[in-house]
């Protein structure tokens, strides 16, 4: 291997790492605040690059329809829930809350053309339309079951994603799509050239995690969903709304998913069942923090990048399964700097 | 990853075999469905015990299958084994893969293992569809039959006798492995690794039998598989197929080995029943369907098909333990000799952050003597016992049980020094009968493992256990409520099956952690007479209290704690007559 390549190779490390970065910083911040192990992040990634990748092949994608159709079943769970004196109020509330967005979506769905959107406009729909997918997905699935143990709340995330991955072949299609560079430009750097792709996902990390900082750090809504993710009862005592909290746990995770899609569809091509396996590379990263440290998990998915461009340098067949084996020694370590079970929760 | 539209067709070629056509092909599509639902409860079976009875879950089930079925394919294509010869190595790559991922897994918290276990089979998958010597994505074609003595199993109908042959073996097994000393143990993960651990149930090794036992049924299944097919690709073994085999045991029910067979038959029958309603052959919907259905179950509940029968028709949840008219005594400890010093704290300092909740703590408790540990809300009483059990451990000073120092020791070590203890919040296996609860405090004292409890080699060690616990159980009172459900008691009983519990350990020394706590006065008075009967057997009990008046007439000393230090010691009259303790207990005179 030469410097040429050797920079190459790290151009590609650091590209891929920071996607799994952010899917990582997604998975840490459900995790945290709900103890969800949220599976199917990586399917926020596959239906943003699909529904941006579909508009820009002409199409409009019919995400809308089920992000509307999650909306009305959900609004019609709250109105069910609430008191029956109160139910009309209530509808009222729901609709206004739960429908009028997804309406919007839909008249856009039916009467905009999606060359007419121009690149701008089709990113922010794609934003716009896979994010309400994370509040709907805790409100309809999670929230429920808020108290579950781990366990059964993660055997229903991956049900989700079993689910979603049904969703996505119906919506999309088995075709994969590719989408346009978003910066045709490219910078010499010694002997290579950084191509506007790999800026633009640098770029778009860093200030997604800075953004996250700031809002975690500053704001007085980031403050208390550190504090659910301390202590939920005590959150709770001081008038924190839990599920509140939850539902914009997974807000976050879906507008990282639905940002890491749109970067990922420019620099590979995404199928309906690519973002189960960018998800898990996300997981993978998400350990290595042990799956409470940020800096760690950053860290750990930039790691992950590495030595997946490595791999598929040095034996592309087996690029998946180097990096899945990855996981093994992560394990050895994290085993070793482990503390005594004992105060580990019962599972009944 | 997941089966895209354009894979090969199903090896089975099921999708074709049109009932309107072709009708002498009906029986065979049954007992084809049959075989694969008999291999699918196979893997149920496995996941019954670690999900359902353990707590631990793993989403690489179909993983563990493929190993073996890829090494059975490998060895009777390339080797020259004959299918049977292959099966005990199938076996043991299975069971090498198990061990070395459970041994990086199961030290950790409890959901590091399905997360790894999807990480596992999605790496297993990726390198059996790129391994060129496995038939790649092609796949591996001509594989033999089993035959025994010439017998050839090569059609649905002989395979089915194979296949349900093993499945039913597999389910009498399993029982008699859960009513076993090895099964309790599996069972005790349930209530968490302190409760494991204190009762001398190591909780790495037992989740890794566990997890090697569900592994090996997969691989057993994946055996059947290969032989029954006889064709072989990657297909069968991906992640989704890991999903469904655990949706299987969802569905059925997780805690019955029958629920595994239930739910075989249902996920098995499921796509054929959604392509009647649908008219399409989508995948997808099924997919759609499997992840609607699970969310839908576990919202509502987590008993599953055979769950629901069991909670309305108690027959179905088997029989309990059966108390033998006679057994051989367990083995016992000596009782120790009088003066002995069994506990010894010296300097015992604890600090939570800049939170000093023991400072300078030093006690003793000897052979044939109730010692009270007593003190106010937040004097450092539970800090104190957690020191003492293992459950924490000190900043400094020592601590010596029964002779051996056992400062920062981990909790098994006090139990095998004969050190028992109860729990301030109980914890009971609610679906464990008292019986077999308190039984789980008699662990030590066995020696079976899990063979011998697969193939009841332990009826004798069994009876011997079942038979000390009913007179613990008698002695408390508790006669008559030992079939019942731990659950299903109220908590002052509950309470009693604790220390009875502990009491089966058969214990040089008790340690009872608040054992009061929260008890209406009638059964603060049953407790208390267990209590005295147990004082005036000489059995050294302390007693870690809150509630002044129950601990007065019966310890022969006090040792009062405040704010995390001890303000003194001595027998009841004196200390009940100390206006130091009047103070700190009453807020003090102005």
């Amino acid at each position: 291997m030469n410097t040429t390549i050797a920079m190459l190779l790290i151009q590609d490390g650091l590209t891929s790492g920071t996607i799994y970065a952010l899917i990582a910083l997604g998975l840490l911040i459900v995790f945290t605040i709900t103890r969800i192990i949220l599976v199917p992040q990586g399917q926020f990634v596959t239906f943003s690059a699909l529904t941006y990748g579909t508009l820009q092949y002409g199409t409009m994608p019919l995400t809308a329809v089920l992000v509307a159709g999650l909306a009305v079943i959900a609004a019609d769970l709250d109105v069910a829930g609430a008191p029956a004196d109160r139910r009309w109020l209530t509808a009222r509330d729901a609709a206004w809350r739960q429908l009028a967005w997804p309406a919007v979506l839909l008249v856009v769905t039916f009467f905009a053309n999606p060359a007419a959107l121009g690149i701008f406009g089709q990113i922010l729909f794609t934003i716009a339309v896979v994010v309400p997918l994370g509040p709907l997905m805790y409100r309809l699935v999670f929230a429920p079951m808020a108290d579950a143990n781990i366990l059964p709340l993660l055997i229903v995330a991956v049900a989700v994603d079993v689910a979603m991955g049904g969703l996505g072949l119906l919506l999309f299609g088995s075709d994969g799509v590719r989408t346009a560079p978003l910066l045709a430009m490219s910078i010499p750097l010694g002997a290579i050239r950084i191509h506007g792709a790999v800026l633009l996902v640098l770029g778009t990390g860093a200030a997604a995690m800075l953004g996250l900082f700031l809002f975690f750090g500053r704001t007085l809504q980031g403050k208390a969903l550190r504090a659910t993710a301390y202590n939920a009862l005590g959150a709770r005592l001081v008038g924190i709304r839990v599920r509140r909290a939850g539902q914009i746990a997974f807000l976050l995770a879906a507008a990282l998913g639905a940002v890491s899609g749109i970067l990922v569809s420019s620099i590979m091509t995404v199928y309906f069942d690519s973002g189960f396996i960018i998800g898990l590379k996300g997981f993978i990263a998400a350990i290595i923090g042990g799956l409470a440290s940020y800096p760690l998990a950053v860290g750990g998915a930039l790691v992950i990048g590495m030595i997946e461009a490595l791999s598929a340098f040095y034996n592309s067949a087996f690029q998946d399964v180097i990096v899945l084996s990855a996981l093994v020694p992560i394990l050895v370590i994290r085993s070793l700097l482990s503390r005594d079970l004992a105060d580990e929760e019962p599972a009944e | 990853m997941r089966s895209r539209p354009n894979d090969p067709p199903h090896p089975l070629g099921r999708r074709t075999c049109r009932v309107r056509h072709r009708p002498f092909c009906v029986p065979s599509f049954w007992l084809t469905l049959l075989d694969l639902a008999g291999i699918s409860a196979l893997i149920g079976l496995g996941l019954v015990l670690l999900t359902g009875v353990a707590g631990l879950t793993s989403f690489g089930q179909a993983a563990f299958s493929g190993i073996a079925a890829y090494t059975s394919a490998y060895l009777t294509l390339f080797s020259g084994f004959s299918p049977l010869a292959a099966l005990p190595f199938c076996l043991l790559a299975v069971a090498l893969a198990a061990l070395l991922l459970g041994a990086v897994t199961l030290r950790l918290s409890g959901h590091y293992l399905p997360i790894s276990t999807i990480a596992w089979a999605a790496a297993i998958f990726f390198l059996f569809a790129q391994l060129q010597v496995l038939g790649g994505q092609t796949g591996l074609a001509g594989i033999p039959p089993v035959s025994i003595g010439g017998f050839k199993f090569i059609s649905a109908s002989n395979c089915f006798i194979l296949i349900w042959a093993c499945v039913l073996t597999a389910i009498v097994t399993q029982q008699f492995l859960l009513g076993s000393r090895t099964g309790r143990a599996i069972h005790t993960l349930r209530g968490g690794a302190l409760l494991a651990e204190s009762f001398g149930i190591p909780v790495f090794r037992t989740r890794l039998t566990a997890f090697v036992y569900a592994a090996l049924l997969a691989g057993l299944a994946g055996w059947l598989y290969v032989e029954f097919i006889r064709f072989l690709n990657p297909t069968p073994f991906d992640i989704t197929a890991g999903i469904k085999d655990l949706f299987v045991v969802m569905i059925g029910g997780a805690a019955y080995p029958w629920g595994a067979v239930a739910g075989a038959a249902i996920l098995s029958a499921l796509p054929d029943l959604l392509q009647a309603v649908t008219g399409g052959q989508n995948e997808n919907y099924n997919l759609i369907a499997y992840g609607v259905i699970i969310v839908l179950l576990l919202q509502r509940s987590r008993i599953g098909l055979v769950g629901a029968l069991a909670a309305r028709f108690p027959a179905f949840q088997g029989p309990d333990v059966k108390v033998p008219p006679s057994a051989a005594a367990l083995p016992a400890r000596p009782v120790p000799r009088p003066g002995e010093v069994l506990l010894k704290a010296e300097a015992v300092e604890k600090w939570f952050g800049g939170l000093c909740a023991v400072r300078d703590m030093s006690f003793e408790v000897g052979a044939g003597e109730i010692v009270g540990l007593i003190g106010p809300n937040g004097a450092g009483k539970s800090t104190m016992f957690n020191l003492i059990t293992g459950a924490d451990r000190p900043g400094s000073g020592r601590i010596t049980l029964c002779g051996a120092d056992v400062t920062g020791a981990k909790p098994g070590a006090a139990i095998r020094l004969g050190v028992s203890r109860s729990f301030q919040h109980v914890k009971l296996l609610r679906g464990l009968s008292v019986l077999e609860n308190v039984m789980i405090g008699a662990h030590l004292r066995g020696r079976r493992g899990v063979v011998s409890g697969l193939f009841r080699r332990d009826r004798a060690e069994e009876s011997s256990m079942a038979a000390e616990a009913e007179r613990h159980l008698r002695r408390a009172g508790l006669g008559n409520v030992m079939h019942r459900p731990a659950g299903s008691l109220a908590l002052g009983p509950q309470r009693l099956v604790e220390v009875t519990r502990a009491l089966c350990a058969d214990p040089v020394l008790l340690l009872l952690d608040e054992p009061a706590a929260g008890l209406r006065h009638a059964e603060k008075q049953e407790l208390a007479q267990l209590l005295h009967n147990l004082r005036d057997e000489g059995m050294p009990v302390l007693l870690v209290e809150h509630d002044m008046d129950f601990v007065m007439n019966l310890v022969d000393r006090l040792v009062v704690m405040d704010a995390g230090a001890k303000l003194t010691e001595g027998v009841p009259d004196a200390v009940q007559a100390d206006q130091r303790v009047l103070d700190v207990y009453l807020g003090g005179v102005a």
